[in-house]
């Protein structure tokens, strides 16, 4: 019985101190990011890693998302002959929640992952450390463009997601189903607001800042040659991946 | 002598192993000074301790007569431009090609033009032997190679004090001549300090000003070529002569 308080008292303290650090690397992010230079081409070259690669799988999963919803909704409103409301549900789900959240996860696992690689590749070889002889703070170069293409990215990634989730809704529910095409889209006029939206890219930015962040950090503090690397990037998917859904909660509380 | 380094009994470890115990050193200034050890003995923490990658337990570390060990990253980084570093495994930028690796220090603290850069790079590419190899990626480069262009960025903004680990291991022996050449010519030409890890005993008798000797986590023995083999201690004879038997114990 105590072992398992001493147990779980470890991992409280080790999660703790993760955090922690975690924050205190996202601090030092914010204030070289006000310190000059600011290094313009290795952010557009972030900008385009963790946006523009990560285009098609955003656009293929938030498709498949919508169209499911769409057919779930549908057999569970028909109970009730309220079919003209999958519309606006799919709408709603989709810029609140699921755009949002399945953009970040699957950014998380394409470029979370690859920074978490990439950073705890150049630790282990002392590139890391070649950075800091050279006077050029690794911070500066390394996380602030990656956490800054991010926060950026990912309402970009996630306005497409919805967009084209909501049209898979409507492919499913108007032409597959039969719901009436103007009724559909009508629905989704009355009961989404422009807010909905907005939140959910909020939501989107603070994703983008948790996932590049973690990757940043995992890699950071990556120890013991490829097998750390490994295990950095692992670590950075499950743990971003845990911090976007609790903090999908804690956001949604906030906002609606 | 002017020491435009010295520690003063530092101590560090890493976890329950102890790999300097109280290390007192004085490395004189326009010299090349070479630091020999067994392997494993603690050289490279050493020289990490000396740029401020790696903080003593215990322990100053003073570089021209300023203790390095309180300052900030900030500050340190003001320290660090008069340094050049050459790590033992190269530790090359791999995402970019050998050009862009040896301008990396160029470009980031000069103000000087591409061409500019470029007429530079070439020249210290064409020094460790690497002429026409710009262009290659890293990961397309042999140890030996990765190592000479680590070298060429090291040297790259003709610093003050280059710090060398193991600059020849991994290299064939016209090649090493070659390096060796390249340091001593670095002392003279840019009147820097060279602070080198070296396991060559021959060449560092022929290339070092002063020869300090590493063991147990301490300098046990110092000084010039001639002092050092004229030395006594039987750790050092041992060490010098390359023997087997005596009081380093490898079993
Ligand atoms: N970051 C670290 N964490 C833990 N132990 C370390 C670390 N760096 C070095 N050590 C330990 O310190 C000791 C000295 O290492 P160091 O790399 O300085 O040896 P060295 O004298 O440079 O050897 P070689 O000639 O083989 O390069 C080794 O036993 C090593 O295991
Ligand atoms: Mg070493």
């Amino acid at each position: 019985m105590f072992k398992l308080f001493a147990w779980l008292g470890n991992i409280c303290l080790s999660l703790l101190q993760e955090m922690g650090k975690l924050l205190l690397l996202f601090l030092e992010a914010i204030i070289w990011l006000f310190r000059p230079p600011f290094r313009f081409r290795l952010f557009v070259k972030q900008l385009e890693f963790v946006g523009v690669n990560s285009l098609f799988v955003v656009l293929l999963t938030g498709l498949f998302t919508g169209m499911v919803l769409a057919l779930q909704t549908y057999y569970a409103f028909r109970l009730f002959s309220a079919e003209s409301l999958v519309g606006a549900t799919v709408a709603l789900s989709m810029t609140r929640e699921l755009g949002p959240v399945i953009t970040a996860l699957m950014v998380t696992g394409r470029a979370g992952s690859a920074i978490a690689a990439e950073i705890g590749t150049m630790r282990v070889t002392e590139q890391i450390d070649a950075l800091t002889v050279m006077a050029i703070s690794p911070v500066q170069y390394l996380v602030v463009p990656r956490i800054l293409a991010g926060v950026i990215m990912l309402p970009l990634l996630t306005i497409l997601s919805d967009f084209v989730g909501i049209v898979g809704g409507y492919l499913v529910g108007v032409k597959i189903l039969g719901i009436n095409s103007g009724l559909f889209i009508n629905k989704i006029y009355e009961h989404v607001d422009v807010d909905d939206l907005y939140n959910g890219l909020i939501k989107a930015a603070f994703f983008g800042l948790i996932l590049t962040l973690v990757g940043c950090y995992k890699g950071f503090y990556t120890r013991g040659g490829a097998e750390g690397v490994g295990k950095s990037t692992t670590q950075s998917v499950v743990l971003a991946s845990v911090l976007i859904l609790m903090f999908d909660y804690v956001l949604t509380a906030l906002m609606f | 002598m002017e020491h435009i380094i010295s520690l003063r009994d530092v101590y560090k470890s890493f976890g329950s192993q102890q790999v300097l115990k109280g290390l007192n050193l004085d490395l004189p200034k326009d010299k090349v000074n070479v630091i020999i050890g067994k392997s494993g003995g603690g050289k490279s923490v050493l020289l990490k301790h000396i740029i401020g990658l790696l903080k003593p337990d215990k322990g100053q570390v003073l570089v021209a007569g300023e203790d390095i060990v309180p300052l900030s990253e900030r500050e340190l980084a003001n320290i660090r431009r008069k340094f050049g570093m050459l790590f033992q495994e190269g530790a090359l930028f791999d995402s970019l090609t050998v050009e862009e690796n040896v301008a990396f220090p160029l470009r980031e603290h000069t103000k000087k033009s591409w061409a500019e850069i470029k007429e530079i790079v070439e020249q210290k590419l064409a020094q460790v032997g690497l002429k026409g190899m710009g262009y290659k990626m890293p990961a397309e480069l042999s140890g030996g190679m990765r190592k000479r262009v680590g070298l060429a960025r090291a040297l790259a903004l003709d610093p003050e004090i280059v710090l060398f680990d193991e600059p020849t291991s991994g290299l064939d022996p016209v090649m090493s001549a070659a390096i060796n050449h390249l340091i001593v010519r670095t002392k003279e030409e840019f009147g820097a300090t060279c602070i080198v890890i070296s396991h060559d005993i021959k060449a560092t008798m022929e290339t070092a000003d002063h020869i300090f000797m590493l063991y147990e986590g301490k300098i046990i023995a110092s000084g010039t070529p001639e002092e050092i083999q004229a030395c006594e201690d039987p750790v050092v004879r041992q060490f010098i002569l390359g023997r087997a038997d005596g009081p380093i114990k490898v079993i």
